[in-house]
């Protein structure tokens, strides 16, 4: 997943010639960031903020805690949203794809609409139009309603793709046998469509946790939050948020990790295309499809 | 409802700002996007190095830490811009990285053929990306970047955390003063749904349009 399928079809072996026009451009194009990077530092220096005396503070094991306080809450509020935002989508992906009408209208409806808005609008509307009614949540679920809506729509679709892309007669064979359809889908679909899915939904999750950072807005303790109150205090408002933007870095990137680790795991089954055994190289497009 | 009428002036400026957030991001994103996949395929390491690190950091940071890193923090640096400009700036470097794996998603549906044939022909690699490779690709990949730009506008109202008066700001602070919650929120959330649903429909008639045919 990291390295390109295309690369090799793009350019032949390259000669002694090409090889040292690849030299010439990595050490052009090194040097360019490079460049880049110490004019910021450069930036960054002048201005005193590379000083030893303002990161110093970050050598302290209180700030840490402080910081790791407001990681607990991403981390809750993460889980939170990411099991009820999976449950519903569940149900969502299930109700889209019923037999029964009405439902069908009613799931395809909500996710529609839910991945149109904006999460900040309806956490505004939590946090400030529903006060008005008199509904007035505690403010983590001020937080984690407004996510789950936003993310149930988008397990849905994920989970829906997945069932879809089962061959048919994973179904017909399980209702031939005389499986309910209930059965069928808790028994044959669904164990397999979640395996399918399985780095798209932890994709999904490194959005929901890169969601969380909403919590700043409605004053939970989260981590972006606890990082602005930190800064207001010590007034070293870029290392705290070069910090903050490092720890959601080594907290995501090891998500994303597992998610690619999933996705090239040996032995993993592709339902829809065969992309998978396709030989290395571009896939031809339309590849055929076993159904 | 009156209000809604009269409150119209200050909430069309703000949906000029919500679009203005959204088209510069969006041309900025893709022009960008497609940089980074070229450089992400091209046979020097350096480049493929950067462009990986590079979606790599903005898949994984919140926009809103850049956000709040760019507005309130990186001005003690010395670098500061107007507001809106700034929001310009963030949301297209973070967009970016979703148009590059967009455009590479499309990269893999470029004939193998069609690829050795202009080398046949004589095509330097960059000839190659150029005329081929790169025009293919955003054909191919004309959905997901609707859905990217569709993401997008959603990610404009973030602007409004760090102060830029566009539609959800507009909204709450028309709501501070009238009090009417589901009326106006549910009045900005159309605009939103009726803004993705353009950008669907434009994605659905271009990938029509332009789609290869094979």
């Amino acid at each position: 997943m990291t390295s390109t399928v295309s690369a090799p079809a793009l350019y032949d072996e390259p000669g002694p010639r090409t090889r040292r026009n690849i030299r010439i451009w990595s050490v052009v194009s090194a040097l360019v960031i490079l460049g880049v990077v110490v004019l910021a530092l450069l930036q960054f220096a002048s201005k005193g903020q590379l000083d030893g005396d303002r990161w110093a503070p970050f050598l302290d094991i209180a700030i840490w805690e402080y910081l790791g306080v407001g990681l607990v809450g991403t981390l809750q509020a993460a889980a939170l949203t990411a099991v009820f935002g999976f449950v519903l989508g569940l149900l969502l992906a299930l109700g889209r794809l019923s037999r029964i009408a009405p439902i069908r209208w009613l799931c395809t409806g909500y996710i529609e609409v839910a991945r149109t808005i904006p999460v900040l609008l309806l956490i505004y509307l939590m946090l400030f139009g529903l006060p008005q009614l008199g509904l007035n949540f505690p403010v983590l679920w001020k937080l984690v309603i407004p996510l789950t809506i936003a993310n149930s729509a988008a397990f849905a679709e994920i989970i829906r793709a997945g069932i879809l892309a089962l061959p048919r007669g994973q179904r017909e064979a399980g209702l031939s046998l005389g499986m309910s359809h209930w059965q069928v889908d808790r028994k044959i679909v669904l164990p397999q469509a979640m395996r399918f899915v399985a780095p798209s939904l932890v994709v999904q999750l490194v959005s929901l946790l890169k969601d969380t950072s909403l919590g700043y807005i409605v004053a939970f303790t989260e981590l972006l939050y606890r990082g602005q109150v930190l800064s207001a205090y010590n007034g070293l408002l870029i290392q705290t948020f070069v910090v903050v933007t490092a720890i959601f870095l080594v907290l995501n990137g090891s998500l994303s990790g597992l998610a690619s680790r999933l996705q090239r795991r040996p032995g993993r089954r592709s339902l829809a295309a065969p992309t998978e055994s396709a030989p290395a190289g571009l896939t031809t497009p339309n590849a055929p499809v076993d159904r | 409802m009156d209000f809604l009428a009269a409150s119209a002036g200050p909430i069309a400026e703000a949906l000029g700002t919500t679009i203005l957030l959204a088209v510069a991001a969006g041309i900025g994103s893709i022009v960008l996007g497609t940089l980074i996949t070229a450089a992400r395929i091209s046979p020097v390491p350096v480049l493929r190095w950067a462009a990986f690190g590079y979606v790599q950091f903005f898949v994984n940071v919140p926009l809103l830490v850049l956000l709040v890193l760019a507005v309130f923090a990186l001005p003690d640096a010395g670098f500061l811009l107007p507001l809106t400009p700034t929001a310009i700036i963030v949301l297209t470097l973070y967009e970016a990285a979703y148009v590059a794996e967009a455009v590479r998603s499309g990269v893999n549906t470029v004939g193998k053929g069609e690829i050795e044939a202009s080398r046949a022909l004589g095509f330097t690699l960059g000839q190659t990306l150029r005329v081929l490779v790169i025009p293919q690709s955003l054909r191919a990949a004309i959905q997901p970047i609707g859905n990217v730009m569709i993401a997008l506008t959603m990610n404009t109202a973030l602007a409004a955390a760090v102060g830029v008066v566009e539609l959800t700001s507009a909204a709450n602070k028309l709501n501070l003063v009238e009090a009417q919650p589901i009326l106006i929120f549910t009045a900005a959330g159309l605009i939103y749904m009726a803004l993705a649903l353009a950008i669907g429909l434009t994605a659905g008639r271009l990938e029509k349009k332009l789609r290869i045919r094979r």
